[in-house]
């Protein structure tokens, strides 16, 4: 196999994983503040269709990046005001977001079904894509670039900078947080909305980058296996790298295994594959004593009232 | 002034009760307001989706066959929730029934002496059981999610029957559709009210929901599920085994949603198509909410859902109103059934400021 391949390989792999690293960071600085929003999947499909809907009516994938960040925000907000100023069962919650966002997006694409956008963006020129070296480093999507940033942001934020401390706090004793003055539930309100908006770009980069075009339920269940992902990194964004790009190489192999038309594996069978992956590499997580939920903000999910 | 949210000293029957029928009439409201946005006559649309349904005489039958395999998975799912077992993924188990039921058929092709429709109503119950196992094992033994696996398992299934339709189990004289062979009538639940499409698993639907309500409410099993939900420790201290627990819950849900696969399979199907999960199993979730987990509300609720889906599909023929705008209606409801939830043990008290 040639160098070239390997590199084409490496860009895809790397391309696919960029959504559901977007959507995981997202959800893990949502579930690091205690909160356990499982409408990632709807979100990110309120921000695949509104992001497409932006590009294919203004002409620019930029504008459609936006929007998907503002829709997948306020679809967030609907959780929120559930979740934590009613103090409601987030389980639920965010079961009815996925399944609101799922019916929302296939009714506002209606008319966006089978049409085309030009979402092809590039920061750097061309040329520097000639050498296969260069194609590694400058061919990406801005998205990848963006993604690679805001998982070292995500790392600093929470490990180094005084508000992640903060919303660390809120995530490990809500009630700690909040006997010393900080408001937990805008916290988490600020958290929830950021884990929204990186849905809504996940999606978007579903909708603009990997498949420039709009289906019903285009997702296809990336945002579960976002979900998965934060798990299985054990809440640490540098881990949620490694596993999404992990992921994305189960995803390329299928995509080349279907190319190559390997007859003896049915494409069905190739198409399960990042599911089963997904469980397999979740129960190893789960296998080592005390690992993987040990890790988990010890709030996680439980809602919080501030005692009156 | 502040509004806040405080504790009731005694839980709100009023609101427990009446909370589902205040959710399903502000989605009517807002869902007028939603489809006047997208331009669609809202009210003529609303009236067509919830009302239609009911007023027809001749549409009661459709909704006794919709409302047949929301009961029958919601009755299961209720179990669990109470227990705090989350099966979010009883799509699958209902699809993977189906496929186990269906799979009978086609083997045993008439060779069976007798009918055999129990038989692969079993199977169906074991295939469900089959797909629920699995996160059962992992939650138990290695504390691993359930949500997220019965979910993956979710698309796992669909996979499974897009395969087997377009492939082993295609219909050798079904023109090259992906789909299998018609069920003969000695393979199909039989109608019980002639002239209609009232099928054997719409009584049956309803004896397992006066079932399921006898063993939540009287027994043994029942409360433990509801300790283990409400309070773990004092469940362990009880005796109850949390571990059994998330088995049967998860045994339970699987095999009742397995059973509601043969039977729409066996029944309204007639055959295994692609298109054969149509979210009945993620409809089923919302209808154990609507029904406040409890098997006699979940009748009302399955009918509730019943009604949207019919009167979706009336919209759908008669206004163009999409297929789509149907989960939006359904997830509305919960989302205002979860707002409305909060106050039955809180209320709303306005207090002055203590500056003003």
């Amino acid at each position: 196999m040639s160098a070239d391949i390997l590199i084409a390989i490496f860009v895809t792999v790397i391309t696919a994983s960029t959504p559901v690293l977007i959507a995981g960071l997202g959800a893990l600085v949502v579930e690091k503040s205690g909160v356990l929003n499982l409408g990632v999947e709807g979100m990110m499909l309120i921000g695949a269709v509104t992001g497409f809907a932006m590009a294919a009516t203004t002409g620019s994938p930029t504008l459609g990046f936006i929007a998907a960040i503002v829709a997948g925000a306020a679809a967030s907000m609907v959780f929120a005001v559930l979740t934590l100023t009613l103090a409601a069962n987030q389980v639920a919650t965010g079961l009815a977001l996925t399944i609101f966002g799922t019916g929302l997006s296939a009714l506002a694409g209606k008319g966006f079904v089978g049409r085309t956008v030009d979402a092809s963006i590039r920061i750097f020129p061309d040329v520097l894509a000639l050498h296969p070296l260069g194609r590694l480093i400058f061919s990406h999507h801005p998205m990848v670039y963006l993604s690679l940033v805001l998982t070292v942001g995500v790392a600093w934020f929470l490990s180094r900078s005084r508000a992640g401390l903060i919303l660390r706090a809120v995530g490990e004793s809500a009630d700690a947080a909040h006997s010393i003055g900080y408001n937990v539930i805008a916290i988490r309100y600020l958290a929830v909305a950021f884990g929204g908006a990186m849905a809504g770009l996940g999606g978007a980069c579903f909708s603009l980058m990997l498949t420039p075009m709009w289906s019903e339920k285009l997702t296809a269940g990336r945002g579960w296996i976002a979900l998965a992902l934060v798990v299985f990194a054990s809440w640490r964004p540098g881990r949620l790298l490694a596993g999404a790009y992990l992921f994305g190489l189960v995803m390329t192999l299928e995509l080349h295994a279907k190319a190559a038309g390997f007859g003896l594996i049915a494409p069905e069978v190739l198409a399960m594959m990042p599911y089963l992956a997904t469980i397999l590499v979740l129960t190893i997580i789960s296998m080592r004593p005390g690992s993987a939920y040990s890790a988990a903000p010890a709030c996680l999910g439980k809602p919080f009232r501030p005692p009156v | 002034m502040k509004i806040a949210i405080v504790p009731r000293l005694k839980p709100s029957r009023l609101i427990f009760w009446f909370g589902p029928v205040l959710a399903v009439l502000a989605t009517m409201i807002v869902g007028t307001l939603v489809f006047a946005a997208l331009g669609i006559n809202g009210l003529k649309a609303v009236e067509t989706i919830f009302l239609e349904p009911v007023l027809n005489p001749q549409r009661w039958q459709d909704l006794g066959v919709k409302a047949a395999p929301m009961l029958i998975i919601a009755c299961g799912l209720a179990y669990g929730f109470r227990a705090n077992v989350w099966n979010i993924g009883a799509e699958g188990q209902y699809i993977a029934g189906a496929i186990a039921g269906t799979g009978v058929a086609l083997l045993a092709d008439g060779s069976l002496p007798g009918s055999p429709l129990p038989l692969m109503c079993f199977a169906g119950v074991l295939g469900g059981m089959a797909w629920a196992a699995l996160p059962a094992l992992l939650r138990t033994r290695f504390r691993v999610n359930e949500i997220l696996v019965t979910l993956m398992l979710t698309y796992v299934a669909i996979q499974l029957l897009f395969y087997l339709t377009r492939g082993p189990w295609r219909d050798p004289n079904g023109f090259n559709f992906p789909q299998t062979r018609l069920f003969e009538a000695a393979e199909s639940l039989p109608i019980v009210v002639p002239g209609t499409v009232i099928h054997l698993g719409v009584p049956l639907a309803l004896v397992i929901a006066l079932v399921m309500w006898i063993v939540m409410q009287r027994t043994t099993v029942g409360f433990a599920g509801r300790t283990v939900g409400l309070a773990p420790h004092a469940a362990l201290y009880g005796g109850f085994r949390n571990d059994r627990v998330v088995w049967f819950s998860l045994m339970l849900s699987g095999g009742l949603a397995g059973l509601a696969g043969i039977f729409e399979a066996a029944g309204p199907f007639g055959q295994l198509t692609p298109q054969f999960g149509v979210g009945y199993g993620f409809a089923a979730i919302i209808v154990a909410f609507l029904g406040r987990l409890n098997p006699l509300g979940i009748v009302l609720g399955a009918l509730v859902l019943a009604i949207s889906i019919v009167g979706g599909e009336i919209a759908q023929t008669r206004l163009g109103v999409p297929n789509a705008a149907i989960g939006v209606f359904q997830a509305m409801m919960l989302f205002f059934l979860l707002a409305v939830d909060v106050f039955v043990s809180n209320r709303l008290v306005f207090e002055r400021d203590e500056n003003a």
